[in-house]
């Protein structure tokens, strides 16, 4: 039983967590991607930034959790929402609008996006720092220990505070995207556009707006991965290094352009990740006495180790771009 | 004051001149056929129409008012609708909601504007929940009429509605269209079939190289030898 539970903490929560950062992420890169058909590299320095926004209103006003029993990382998530969404319309006016109005071709814009990144991950160090740093200022990260009602099972399933704020808002960011999407007319007129942008133009949509609501959503959406990331673990000012290529990963593996397939990719590439480097020799030792005498079990059964992790991504990318390149739902092939 | 109205238009794609000097009156009733041999410019008349290319030369009115080069939200606004040829339909969004993007501009008035669409397409009240991209050619283009409709257009621009459609949803579009203009919108559309589309038209315009050839009433082009020698298949 042991095994299991610590099947449960380094799979099923550990790839859960990892999963749902992803889906965020890969959510806004598609949601980009659907409306203005560019692979846009500056999301997971969206992230960053805003759990960089994050980290320094927790700096300022470090006693606001306590006011409302949440860590004060949290309580400032919003607004770093709101900076980042702002961060985003920003960066399009300033770089991809004009581009877009001299017509010129989406890998134009995918390399101006590259550059936008270098410019955002200077200015993050420039005002960071190079070092690691808590979200939890003035406060402790709560860990939850849960028994199992099974005698055999000593070891309780761990989950830590942040994590479950993590699991609520994600269900929050799926359930409001979708809710958008298919009920309010901006979200409609946005699949529209993903659809079809002349006919959208046509119709009368005003198709700017729909690019600016697109920021803001992706923006907003990058603020709440970036912070949930961070608060798992701790905000560093590289963090987009480890996060672009698997929220691309992701986005692609769902099917680009497809919010539902993005959701679905950043589960398949955060469980791969983590079943990839799970140590298999635990699950195995109880059984061991069944295997042949020469056949004997190594300390540590994983795929690869844990410090080639970023690899697995790699080869999920390679091999949906190999043998189903439009993804799991049918998305655009880029 | 007539309805629409384009005078000596010259226009094109990217210096290449199509439109070479084409003029168009329709009245408020009126509906308005564009045949002519194929490279001859009557779908890019109607693209010059609705923005969506710029007019280098003359001027095109809508009740008076010049709107060349006006962006197609803003005509929309004004009261314009078009239906392009290909792609008239968002594949992904059901029915009703592809209606309901053809009144984004105006959402006080969806409701009222539903009931009156399906009124004119019953089919499409049966399939609402269905994704358009499902549809047949006939109900696609069912669709893409609806939406127009939806926006409460003045005047109604169709680029070939009847293209790759069978005889017998050919005729239900027609018949869909005398309907449309019987309910007040005026309408201008380009055709292949030519025949059949001038025998529904108030006025006909032959366009052939940019310019109109012959411009009459739609029965006087059907009972003309020379158009129908040059243009209509004898």
């Amino acid at each position: 039983m042991n095994e299991l539970v610590f099947f449960i903490n380094n799979v099923v929560v550990a790839g859960s967590v990892t999963g749902s950062i992803y889906a965020i992420g890969a959510i806004g890169v598609t949601l980009v991607f659907s409306i203005m058909r560019f692979a846009h590299f500056a999301h997971a320095d969206m992230m960053t930034f805003g759990a960089f926004m994050v980290l320094l209103l927790t700096m300022a006003f470090p006693g606001a959790g306590a006011v409302v029993g949440l860590p004060t990382a949290v309580v400032m998530l919003p607004l770093a929402m709101a900076l980042t969404a702002l961060l985003a319309v920003g960066i399009d006016k300033a770089f991809y609008k004009p581009l877009r109005a001299h017509g010129v071709k989406p890998i134009v814009l995918v390399i101006a996006s590259l550059g936008v990144t270098l410019i955002l991950q200077g200015l993050i160090r420039l005002f960071a720092g190079t070092s690691s740093q808590s979200l939890y200022i003035a406060e402790r990260k709560e860990i939850y220990r849960l028994d199992l009602p099974f005698e055999l099972a000593t070891r309780p399933i761990i989950v830590t505070e942040p994590q479950i704020i993590l699991f609520i808002l994600t269900i929050a960011a799926v359930v409001g995207l979708h809710l958008f999407l298919n009920r309010s007319r901006l979200g409609k007129a946005m699949r529209a556009m993903s659809d079809n942008p002349d006919l959208a133009r046509a119709s009368g949509i005003n198709t700017n707006t729909i690019v600016a609501v697109t920021w803001v959503i992706a923006g907003g959406l990058a603020a709440v991965a970036g912070t949930l990331l961070s608060l798992d673990v701790t905000f560093k000012p590289d963090l987009s290094f480890f996060l672009l290529l698997p929220i691309f990963a992701a986005a692609i593996v769902g099917g680009v352009g497809h919010p539902y397939g993005a959701i679905a990719g950043g589960f398949v590439v955060g469980f791969a990740e983590t079943l990839a480097v799970f140590n298999w020799t635990v699950l195995l030792r109880p059984i061991a006495h069944h295997f042949p005498e020469w056949l004997d079990l190594p300390r540590n059964l994983a795929f690869v180790g844990t410090e080639y992790k970023i690899v697995v991504p790699f080869f999920i990318l390679v091999a949906i771009l190999v043998w189903r390149p439009t993804g799991i739902f049918k998305g655009k092939v880029i | 004051m007539p309805l629409l109205e384009a005078r000596d238009v010259h226009g094109g794609y990217g210096g290449m001149n199509i439109l070479n000097g084409v003029n168009m009156t329709i009245e408020a009733d009126e509906i308005g056929v564009i045949v002519g041999p194929n490279g001859a410019g009557k779908s890019t008349m109607l693209k010059a129409i609705f923005g969506l290319l710029t007019v280098s030369q003359g001027e095109i009115l809508l009740r008076g008012e010049p709107i060349h080069n006006l962006p197609p939200h803003k005509l929309v606004q004004r009261g314009m609708g078009f239906i392009p040829q290909e792609k008239n339909v968002f594949p992904s969004l059901t029915v009703k909601e592809n209606l309901e993007m053809g009144a984004f501009l105006k959402p006080n008035s969806v409701k009222r504007m539903l009931d009156k669409v399906y009124g004119f397409f019953p089919p499409l009240h049966e399939k609402r929940h269905q994704p358009a991209g499902e549809l047949s050619g006939g109900q696609r283009q069912m669709v893409a009429m609806g939406r127009a409709l939806m926006a409460e257009p003045e005047v109604l621009l169709l680029d070939e509605p009847t293209a790759g459609l069978s005889p017998l949803y050919m005729n239900e579009i027609f018949e869909r269209v005398k309907e449309i203009n019987a309910a007040g919108v005026g309408i201008l559309m380009v055709e292949q079939n030519a025949k059949q589309a001038l025998a529904i038209a108030d006025k006909g315009f032959v366009l052939a190289a940019g310019q109109n050839r012959f411009t009459d009433t739609g029965a006087a082009l059907l009972a003309d030898p020379d158009v129908a020698k040059s243009f209509l298949g004898g």
